[in-house]
């Protein structure tokens, strides 16, 4: 009986045409659509959406030095790719470069990077790798082992902004690009309404961020599905002249960060993965609502200034990732985690200092190089 | 004085009271560690836990750490200030509270009712008794037909609601039990159940909901409507409208005043968590009526579990979602028009004035559906619509393009749905077509026969 029904399925759904293009069989449903299309069809309009959101929001100028983040995970790939086809079909006239970070996780990092190795071969892109042991003397390895799992993804973060920053610069280059994609914003605007943070909330579902900073990054894939993404790669379709087709495996690392579970970001993300089944445009309904947002005049939004020890942009005194290194470096790893108590600092580092030296532990002062 | 508080006062002498809690007074130093842990933990054991604002009554474990009398007045006094701060209710005020029968409208009955009666006994005393008391009146939509309630429930519920509003006497309040499907001469059911869009089909209730409740305003004189939105309500609705798209119009419903409507509608308990008015209702045996929690396949049950997981980590987390939304632009129908603070001492009526601050107030365009405001972005496609068609554009059409992206997304029919369009208008409720912007525009132009 299952086998009779299976197959009565099968041949409804290989009856179906592509929505789109009226004439080949339709291979997918489209996660953002839910239209049912064929492959080519399937490329054409996930190319040609990015394509028109780079235009229409005047994301690159002829000439430009871009530096493509690249991780090795599926969307900074799938960029690289799409970013350096997109280029040479229509003409953007950019220079790209691959910047790669290395945190330095053992297990993870270290494989990921070979990935990028193999893509700076594949895409003939050049590769700049810097690591968080050259900038700021300490590994994520070292950072989770003298803080634990609860806040180090707030320090991996705030060092790779920086990083890339410093990376960008190192190659000259005039933006960064990175491959956050539709989920990733609305999974930000969702955490940045329920942790209160107002001043990011207004930011961060702008496309282009950091134009008054050193060096201005772009998301070309604000508005595409990571689900688009991951699909993608794996039924990659292309023409020879000869008109005969081949398929490639776009190369890809797909483990999740091992030292990710705790964080609080996987709160928002399950609940958008169940949103997404429910009603799929309801992601790009997020980011549209948090493009509309308005900030009341009378809210006090934090002002734009530079750091005191290393130049950076920042809107405290010193900048975070001058804060964290240093709670580190002191042996104070709670050192600008969480809220400020007032008039408790000074017992704070007394008590600390005690259960450090109680617990046998000294962490000597290490400093990378901090000057920007 | 016990050993502990001496050393207590002293500490608070060397530190000052913005010390944290890390701190080690110098005396205890020099004990022996085990000694005063011994003393500690004897401490926590034989004492009861006090209330930590009156010190005197027990501390109950739901009422974070405050005694019962205590938590009641804690609950009153935001009640109190939201209501005082934004002159919510004045002397000449005829007021409906919209009763769901639920533990949050309960407690907001049960506290218009003290302020009504402190109000009352004060006129009593007065020599002058100037100033009248205001009126309240309670109103209970029945929606057992438009929604899948089971109706021989809604019997039982309707019997317990009349008890309770009988009970909250002197002043004695009018009830008014309205099946909601009386009010307008449309099949609501039917009109209803074309929604194919479960969220759709929710949201549409409650925006009838409003409807209804204005028009029993209107029918009875009221003039202002509570609503027992808790914090935690607000909170829902915050997620909700961002995950719909609504990021423009969601400061609209969060205010404590919103004067969109012909009874502008006020939320006295806004400040107050589910959690705090349940409890409320518990300790002070407040009879409500449990309303039936189906499980929801809709966006509205999504959020709310989200907020129910996001709760049990952390309490207070509803608070800070409203915190954010409160940082967003008001409109201008958030705050009353001058001369509604008529009542309020003259001290204080500077801050109620309207600031102008050089904006233009032009006023919002609503969508005639869910009363959202429009974007520019919507609005210019309804002007491009009008310009389109001009005055061959029918009723119908007009009505759709005055609507919102979302309502126009889950509420009205789409090619593929059984009802069409003009059916789907055809059993819309007048009054909510008479909203429409492009109505507006060419009814000079209709023979219709309102």
């Amino acid at each position: 009986m299952e086998g009779v029904e299976a197959s009565e399925k099968v041949k409804r759904t290989t009856a179906r045409l592509c929505s789109l293009c009226n004439q080949r069989k339709a291979a997918l449903k489209r996660p953002k659509t839910l239209e049912q299309i064929c492959r080519e069809c399937f490329y054409n309009v996930f190319e040609d959406e990015i394509h028109r959101v780079i235009i229409e929001n005047n994301l690159f100028k002829p000439g430009e030095r871009i530096a493509i983040g690249a991780s090795g995970g599926k969307d900074s790939t799938v960029l690289a790719y799409v970013l350096s086809e997109l280029n040479k079909r229509h003409n953007y006239g950019l220079d790209l470069f691959l910047l790669s970070i290395d945190e330095g996780i053992t297990g993870y990092r270290d494989d990921s990077l070979e990935t990028v190795k193999r893509n700076e071969i594949q895409y003939g892109l050049p590769l700049k790798i810097v690591s968080y042991k050259e900038l700021y003397g300490w590994t994520m390895d070292e950072i989770v082992k003298a803080i634990g799992l609860k806040n180090n993804c707030t320090f991996c973060g705030v060092f790779r902004r920086q990083a890339l920053d410093r990376g960008a610069s190192l190659i000259h280059a005039d933006k960064i690009v990175t491959g956050h994609n539709a989920d990733d914003i609305a999974e930000t605007v969702l955490l940045n309404i329920l942790r209160g943070d107002i001043a990011r909330l207004s930011r961060c579902t702008s496309i282009t961020t950091g134009e008054d900073g050193p060096i201005p990054r772009c998301k070309p894939f604000k508005y595409t599905y990571e689900k688009e993404i991951v699909i993608y790669p794996f039924i990659f379709f292309s023409l020879t002249f000869n008109t005969y087709a081949y398929f490639k495996k776009l190369d890809y690392f797909s483990t999740e960060c091992i030292y990710s579970p705790n964080a609080y970001r996987g709160f928002a993300r399950e609940f958008i993965k169940d949103l997404e089944r429910i009603r799929p445009r309801a992601i790009l309904d997020i980011i549209r609502s948090g493009e509309d947002f308005r900030i009341s005049t009378t809210t006090r939004m934090p002002e734009q200034g530079t750091c005191q020890r290393c130049g950076y942009i920042s809107s405290q005194k010193m900048c975070k990732a001058c804060v964290l290194l240093e709670g580190l470096n002191r042996g104070l790893p709670k050192l600008g985690i969480g809220r400020k108590k007032p008039g408790s600092g000074g017992q704070d580092q007394e008590q600390s200092k005690r259960l450090l030296e109680k617990k046998g532990l000294s962490l000597h002062g290490k400093h990378g190089n901090v000057d920007y | 004085m016990s050993e502990r508080e001496t050393q207590e006062r002293r500490h608070m002498a060397v530190c000052g009271s913005a010390c944290g809690s890390n701190c080690v007074p110098k005396d205890i130093e020099g004990e022996e560690e085990g000694e005063r842990l011994k003393r500690l933990s004897l401490d926590e054991e034989s004492s009861v836990r006090r209330c930590t604002k009156c010190g005197e009554e027990e501390a109950r474990k739901d009422c974070n750490g405050l005694c019962a009398g205590c938590f009641r007045a804690y609950l009153y006094g935001k009640f109190k200030l939201a209501v005082t701060s934004n002159a919510m209710i004045s002397p000449t005020d005829k007021v409906l509270v919209a009763f769901s029968g639920g533990p949050s409208s309960r407690v907001a009955l049960e506290f218009i009712h003290e302020m009504q009666s402190k109000a009352l006994a004060c006129w009593d005393a007065s020599n002058s008794q100037a100033l009248p008391v205001f009126t309240v009146g309670v109103v209970f939509m029945e929606e057992s037909n438009i929604s899948d309630e089971l109706s021989d429930q809604a019997d039982v519920a309707i019997d317990q609601i009349r008890s309770i509003v009988s009970r909250l006497s002197p002043p004695s309040k009018d009830l008014h039990i309205v099946p909601i499907e009386s009010l307008f001469s449309s099949d609501l059911t039917k009109l209803v159940g074309s929604i194919s869009d479960a969220t759709g089909r929710e949201d549409f209730v409650r925006h009838l909901r409003m409807l209804s409740l204005q028009r029993v305003a209107f029918e009875f004189g009221y003039n202002k409507l509570v609503l027992g939105l808790s914090a935690s309500a607000i909170a829902r609705h915050v997620l909700c409208a961002t995950v719909k798209g609504q990021g423009y119009s969601l400061p609209a419903d969060v205010q404590y005043v919103d004067t969109r409507w012909k009874a502008p509608v006020v939320l006295p308990i806004r400040d107050c968590l589910e959690q705090e008015l349940v409890t409320l209702c518990n300790i002070e045996s407040l009879k409500h009526v449990q309303v039936l929690d189906r499980p929801c396949a809709s966006i509205n049950g999504l959020v709310s579990s989200f907020i129910v997981r996001l709760r049990e980590d952390n309490p207070s987390r509803e608070h800070t979602i409203l915190r954010t939304a409160g940082k967003l632009k008001p409109f201008n129908f958030n705050k009353f028009s001058s001369n509604q603070y008529e009542y309020v001492p003259s001290r204080l009526r500077p801050k109620f004035q309207f600031v102008q601050n050089g904006e233009p107030n032009s006023p919002e365009v609503l969508c005639p559906i869910c009363a959202s405001p429009l974007t520019a972005t919507e609005l210019a496609s309804t002007r491009c619509a009008q310009q389109m068609k001009g005055l061959d554009i029918k009723e119908m059409e007009a009505f759709f393009w005055s609507c919102c992206q979302s309502c126009h997304f889950q509420i009205l029919p789409k090619e593929e749905t059984y009802m069409s369009g003009e059916g789907f208008f055809d059993l819309l409720p007048k009054p909510m077509v008479k909203r429409s912007l492009l109505r507006d525009e060419i009814k000079d132009y209709l023979l219709d026969d309102s």
